[in-house]
């Protein structure tokens, strides 16, 4: 499996990751300004290069203008502009750089929630092994009862892991399942608990009730359970991804974020709009599908990885 | 489906369908908004630039002035331009080779190509009446090939036995040879999501195309996907080969402008639409009605194509010829009615789908229409008797009484059920009696599907 294959330094990979895109980015902005005066037009272009990488209109304007104010009609170079927007980026992404803290009670309950195909059951497979190697005793409860073959798939994680896997029938109702999984998490005395679930559209009513429904049963066993409502997002949804924190954010209570499969060709730039609109911490980032690759967020890291900073051989400073 | 974009392109339209005369400005105004709706929509940066451009060269000037309504006329332009950059029409798999055809399923992790093959093995087994095998070769995901076994259970379609250990080429090899042994029409294979960059992979998959030399290669993308489903079809396109595409989850409320750039970019069709996480959520795309959907226009064509479809035959002929007969409509016939919208995909499936609903979808949705009403009223038919289905005069108190307990709801939900069953039958005996003149053929599909075997007669 993947995980066997040689690991390389994860911000190589990212960088790697982010290479071709990013590269297209980069020489975009490199294309726009070889030293020239910062006008409208100019603008318009950095406006919409911004936009290629997910921003979104609205916050690559915003970004732009910005940007604009302080520059405009000046002669401009290309690292310049680069190094300002990455700055940028990072002050509206450093407040939400935050780790999961998992010490607060005993067993902490994680539910980790998100549309269809994100990654849900890799993260979660990932996080164990983040939490077991930090000594932690963790459990895994297979709420995606829907999905076929999805409980194998987290039993697998689970022996990958070392971490014990509450598992029901196919079909069976999560929420039970959930309510069963933190009981044998309390008289095991299991540090931390990692619900899956099935992945769901935001616009299904139904099943969006049926996710607050696990949320409202695990709280009759404790109160303030789930402590972590984690959404997954997939780093190459485009503009939806708001549609998504909204929904899931109001109707189970999203605590904070996870981005997955950061190492593809999509830069997940959404997610600077999504930090400024939502403020939800993002705890961590997936960039690939081994056990180990799991990151924390870093602003800076993301920032100039996204408009490509660190070429030149800066990188090693990191 | 794609709703967000078509409120947006409709609100732009309505402003303009109010002016009279389209000045140049308006058609920059609207064309802003149009780059904007689009841009929000996740369609290509450049795909928009084009489509505004070209957009705007055509409104403005002679064809703005000459026409009546300057409005309608930026609609159709638009329009059009959207249906010529989805392509001007469906385009189906290719069939014209010696069995087995092989279908090889492509897309980055999670865009749902294992949900989609089986979609795909269920319609063109009952859809196209072939012989499918189906096979994984996903040896990355954990579970990945018990969970296209199980699917394939699911939906009633042969599935290569897994044997551990096996690399994806020589998977391919044993299925494309088990599918000759055993004369199988079609062979899908499934294979381990990648990522565009990834080498490693896509070597891979490119060894597996050279090993079978599929006959389709459809690249699964999310219609969630951002700016990089450019990047995304172009690589799977250079690197593997792509022959289509298949866009899953646009029963989100994703805009779905990756299909749009997509289409654009590489010229590659798509060829099927993910709907649902039902296994028979799988639509043969047309890119025409796509356009109208985006445009805030309905789908009508959909709608009888997928009552036709779903609506059991002999069920609709039976209910045309009890209905032309003069036999009175009872509690049998409602729940036969009621199944079949259920099967529609309920309500909210039908609403998408009819044109001008676009606005009052976002209301009916705050007013809570919910498609267990549905299922209610089913349970309460089944709760009577035979005797009671067939005669809606039995039903007093006692035994409304007794239906209500037995399907779990109140009686006034019985009372509610029988007024609007005698109204129906008030309405159908009105038309029995205005005969089986053109009337009839004009309400009758709208009334239930009781038409529809006529429809396809004429077909």
């Amino acid at each position: 499996m993947t995980e066997d294959a040689p690991k390389t330094g994860w911000l190589a990979r990212l960088k790697a990751g982010l290479q071709r895109s990013t590269s297209k980015l980069t020489e975009g902005i490199a294309a726009v300004f070889t030293k020239r005066k910062l006008d409208q037009a100019a603008l318009g272009e950095l406006e919409e290069l911004l936009i290629a990488a997910d921003l979104g209109p609205s916050t690559a304007a915003l970004l732009t203008a910005e940007f604009g104010k302080t520059r405009f009609g000046k002669d401009v170079t290309d690292q310049e502009v680069k190094q300002a927007l990455a700055e940028s980026i990072t002050a509206i992404l450093a407040p939400c750089a935050a780790p999961l803290n998992v010490a607060t009670a005993k067993p902490f309950v994680v539910l980790v929630v998100g549309v269809n195909g994100t990654g849900k059951t890799t993260t979660i497979g990932k996080l164990a092994q983040l939490y077991r190697a930090q000594g932690l005793k963790v459990m895994l409860a297979a709420g995606d009862t829907f999905r076929a073959a999805a409980i194998s798939q987290l039993q697998i994680w689970g022996e990958r892991t070392g971490c014990k896997v509450i598992a029901g029938a196919a079909n069976g109702d999560a929420a039970a399942l959930a309510f069963q999984a933190l009981q044998q998490a309390q008289s095991d005395g299991t540090d931390l608990l990692l619900i899956d679930t099935a992945g769901r559209l935001h616009n299904k009513k139904d099943l969006m009730q049926e996710l607050a429904k696990i949320a409202r049963v695990v709280k009759k066993l404790v109160p303030e359970a789930p402590h972590a409502t984690l959404l997954v997002l997939d780093a190459t949804t485009g503009q939806n991804a708001h549609a998504q924190v909204e929904v899931f954010r109001e109707l189970t209570q999203v605590t904070g974020l996870v981005v997955t499969k950061l190492d593809g060709s999509a830069k997940g730039g959404v997610l600077v709009a999504l930090a400024d609109r939502f403020k939800l911490p993002i705890h961590a980032i997936g960039v690939g599908e081994g056990a180990n690759d799991l990151r924390p967020f870093r602003a800076e890291d993301f920032a100039r990885s996204l408009m490509g900073v660190d070429e030149g051989g800066k990188a090693g400073s990191e | 489906m794609f709703d967000s974009l078509s409120s947006k392109l409709g609100g732009i339209f309505d402003r303009l369908t109010r002016r009279g005369n389209l000045t140049e400005d308006d058609v920059a105004e609207a064309m802003r908004e149009v780059r904007v709706a689009l841009l929000e929509a996740d369609v290509a940066l450049s795909v928009v630039k084009d489509f505004v451009a070209k957009v705007k060269e055509r409104a403005v000037g002679q064809e703005v002035v000459r026409s009546v309504t300057p409005g309608q006329q930026v609609i159709k332009i638009v329009h059009d331009n959207m249906v010529e950059l989805l392509g001007t029409q469906a385009e189906p798999l290719n069939f014209n080779v010696t069995p087995p055809a092989v279908i090889m399923m492509l897309g980055l992790q999670g865009s749902g190509k294992t949900t989609t093959s089986a979609k795909l093995a269920k319609r063109l087994t009952e859809v196209d009446r072939k012989k499918v095998l189906l096979a994984s070769l996903d040896v990355q995901r954990p579970a990945a090939q018990e969970q296209l076994a199980v699917l394939a259970a699911q939906v009633g379609v042969a599935c290569l036995p897994i044997v551990a250990g096996q690399d994806p080429v020589a998977i391919a090899k044993r299925a494309l040879l088990t599918a000759r042994n055993e004369v199988y029409d079609v062979v899908i294979l499934d294979t381990a999501g990648r990522l565009s960059i990834d080498d490693a992979l896509m070597a891979e998959a490119a060894s597996v195309r050279d090993a079978v030399q599929p006959h389709e290669s459809l690249l699964v993308v999310d219609a969630m996907t951002g700016q990089d489903a450019v990047n995304t079809a172009t690589q799977f396109d250079q690197r593997v080969g792509v022959t289509g595409m298949v866009l899953t989850r646009i029963d989100g409320d994703a805009r779905g402008g990756a299909a749009l750039s997509m289409r654009a970019v590489t010229g590659k069709p798509i060829k099927f639409l993910g709907t649902g996480e039902k296994t028979e959520s799988l639509e043969v795309y047309h890119p025409d009605r796509l356009a109208n959907r985006i445009l805030g226009m309905g789908d009508v064509v959909s709608l009888v194509e997928k009552a036709a479809a779903t609506i059991n035959q002999d069920d609709a002929q039976e209910m045309a010829e009890k209905f032309l007969s003069g036999k009175r409509f009872d509690f049998n016939d409602l729940a036969k009615q009621l199944q079949q919208m259920r099967k529609m995909g309920g309500l909210g499936g039908l609403m998408g789908l009819l044109p001008g609903i676009g606005k009052i979808k976002e209301q009916l949705k705050n007013a809570n229409i919910d498609d267990k009403a549905i299922k209610r009223q089913e349970a309460i038919i089944q709760s009577m008797t035979p005797a009671e289905r067939k005669n809606a005069d039995l039903l007093q108190a006692s035994r409304k009484r007794r239906i209500a307990k037995g399907a779990g709801v109140e009686v006034q939900d019985v009372n509610r059920l029988i007024k609007q069953f005698l109204e129906m039958q008030k309405m159908m005996k009105q038309m029995q009696k205005l005969g089986k003149g053109g009337f009839m053929r004009g309400m009758m599909p709208k009334m239930m599907g009781g038409d529809m075997a006529g429809l396809n007669k004429k077909g």
